[in-house]
């Protein structure tokens, strides 16, 4: 884990920013850029799988969905459901799908892994899409943010604006850090090294498929807090959330941001949200322009935007050293 | 349920796996031969639906439509092979499922500027317009009959050419080691353009005969590809006699889960493959 200064200097700004920005942009943005954040939990999730244990999932959008829509059971229709018993069913409703879905799933390599994980992703699609008591498929709507209580007083209220962007800001932070503890624990080493070759890290004396599918199980459960964030923040739960078109969002705000990294994936997140906002704004068929954009990012810049800044800094650096002292500190 | 039920339940579900078959063949064709894995192949059927409902439209004769329809969709994928799959042999599947993603956002928005959002239908050609009285109260239509022999003969031909011609021995080879074709003086560019392109063409004619007893939508090709991945996954990565396999089984799988589970008909499916992986991971006929 040898962030660049260069990247450590940029990204503490960038929280810096995200930190007082509710404070100066419009609402509209505020919603904007709580979107982006929840999507980039999502996404730092999946890169544990794609980036780090080298399982390429097409399949991660199904726990995102899944937790929120049990978000949407637990939340009677007369009122809020408090946050210590929704939050925890989600999460653990995402860890057990994780845990079944891995079982069958990272026995498998490469492309039957891809295809294993699609698939099982859309059976869990079909069922929320064909499931009449959960809205089919217009979807079900969560009337009441969960209470944050301690006792009868009230600790948090997600209803407020501000609250809710910080209870999700504090979430980004929080699995940002968990993760990167994950990764420069003993665990990580193991499954980096899965990544590397896994015959070798097998021939060293782990039981690769048990770390494969902790790592799945781990993954899966974070792409559930996410799904919980945006069942919270959106208060509508859709097929669409379970829909492969999420998952390969999700694929492409990895490897926009840069594959491997843990910032780049959020990185990616925010520029997918924000283009997508744009090529709304420019036409009707901006899934058109999607495409393209799709496209020109996988012949053209394949290590993403993270695999930018250390290439522009060290540019920079040969051309004045004092650059350097002035951009690390 | 009885046995002309049954019967009749039989033969959508065969002519079904059918159908499934040839969207899986160029699917497991593509990937097996050059090792490419094509999300937009289920893109080609839905354009092959859309096609034959224009041309069909336009010339009002549905033969006369899948013929003007087919060399378009050969030239579509030689051009899609050439400008954007090439580049990818060698690369990650990480980015092959990414570029074709892309494919497939760009050819779905272009089925809705050209033709729009609505459901269409396409009239059954009226010499297969009959249908076989098989007890008092139950028919099955000569079309659907004409789906099953149209499809086991591809099936017969694809078998042939693959199993007897020089083409098929060359694409078998290049399946097994792509440098030494090479060295061996066999344009492999070319004939992976030309596996592509056949692959496409399959594809399209699966979604122009399918046309007329399934509505034309948006969306038609999402559906099937992914129906088609799952019969590629039980069947085994690169195997044409897996993919049949595999088509049948999901056939029967789909038709009559639909008939005895309504509710859970479409879970059924992939019920269906969680078994068949637990007792074999890499397929019925796949290579481990």
């Amino acid at each position: 884990m040898d962030t660049p200064r260069s990247v450590t200097f940029i990204l503490t700004l960038a929280v810096v920013a995200l930190a007082i920005f509710p404070w100066v942009g419009e609402s509209f943005y505020v919603s904007l850029v709580m979107r982006m954040m929840i999507l980039g939990i999502f996404a730092m999730s999946l890169d544990l799988l794609i980036g780090y244990t080298g399982l390429v999932s097409f399949g991660h959008a199904a726990f995102f969905g899944l937790s929120g829509y049990l978000l949407a059971i637990v939340t009677p229709d007369s009122g809020p459901v408090s946050i210590w018993y929704a939050l925890p069913v989600c999460l653990a409703g995402a860890a057990l799908a994780a845990l079944v879905i891995g079982w069958f799933s990272v026995r498998t390599t490469g492309i039957y892994f891809i295809m294993i994980t699609l698939a099982f992703a859309q059976m869990l699609y079909y069922y929320f899409n064909e499931n009449t008591d959960l809205g089919g498929s217009d979807g079900i709507f969560i009337f009441y943010k969960p209470t944050v209580m301690l006792g009868s007083w009230t600790l948090l209220d997600l209803d407020n604006h501000y609250t809710l962007y910080y209870f999700i800001f504090a979430g980004l932070v929080g699995s940002y850090f968990l993760l990167r503890m994950l990764l420069r624990s003993p665990f990580g080493q193991v499954i980096r090294g899965i990544r590397a070759n896994e015959a070798r890290t097998r021939a060293l004396g782990f039981a690769t498929f048990r770390y494969k599918l902790v790592s799945f199980v781990i993954a899966g459960t974070l792409a559930g807090f996410a799904g919980f964030l945006e069942g919270l923040h959106t208060g509508i739960m859709s097929p669409a959330h379970l829909g492969w078109h999420e998952s390969g969002t999700a694929m492409m705000m990895v490897i926009l941001g840069g594959i491997g990294t843990l910032y780049g994936p959020v990185v990616g997140a925010f520029a997918m949200v924000y283009l997508q906002d744009w090529f709304q704004e420019l036409t009707e068929h901006w899934l058109l322009l999607m495409g393209g954009f799709v496209i020109a990012v996988v012949l053209f810049l394949p290590n993403g935007i993270a695999g930018l800044i250390p290439q522009l800094t060290g540019r920079l650096r040969k051309k004045s050293p004092a650059a350097q002292e002035n951009g690390d500190e | 349920m009885d046995i002309s039920v049954f019967l009749v339940q039989l033969l959508n579900s065969i002519q079904y796996g059918f159908l499934l078959f040839l969207v899986a063949s160029g699917l497991t064709l593509i990937f097996g031969i050059m090792g490419i894995i094509n999300l937009a192949h289920g893109a080609f059927y839905m354009l092959g639906a859309y096609l034959v409902f224009w041309l069909t439209g336009i010339t009002s004769n549905f033969f006369v439509a899948i013929v003007l329809g087919l060399p378009i969709m050969l030239l579509l994928g030689y051009i899609v092979e050439r400008t954007a799959i090439s580049f990818l042999y060698k690369r990650d599947h990480l980015y092959q499922v990414l570029l074709t993603y892309g494919l497939i956002l760009i050819f779905n928005e272009m089925q809705k500027l050209l033709w729009g959002t609505n459901f269409y239908s396409v009239p059954v050609p009226e010499i297969l317009k009959g249908s076989i009285p098989l007890t008092e109260n139950q028919v099955y239509p000569h079309y659907r009959l004409f789906i099953s022999m149209v499809c086991l003969a591809l099936a017969g031909v694809l078998y042939a050419v693959i199993g007897k011609t020089r083409l098929g021995m060359m694409i078998r080879a290049g399946a097994v080691n792509r440098e030494m074709v090479q060295a061996l003086g066999i344009n492999v560019g070319r004939l992976f353009a030309i596996v592509f392109s056949l692959g496409v063409v399959l594809a399209a004619f699966a979604g122009m005969i399918a046309a007329p007893v399934s509505s034309v939508y948006p969306g038609m090709g999402d559906q099937i590809l992914i129906l088609s991945f799952v019969v590629v996954v039980i069947g085994g990565i690169g195997s044409i006699k897996g993919a049949f396999i595999g088509a049948m089984i999901i056939g029967l799988a789909d038709t009559f889960g639909k008939v005895l589970l309504p509710d859970i008909a479409s879970v059924a499916v992939y019920a269906t493959m969680a078994v068949i992986l637990i007792w074999r991971p890499q397929g019925l006929f796949g290579k481990a």
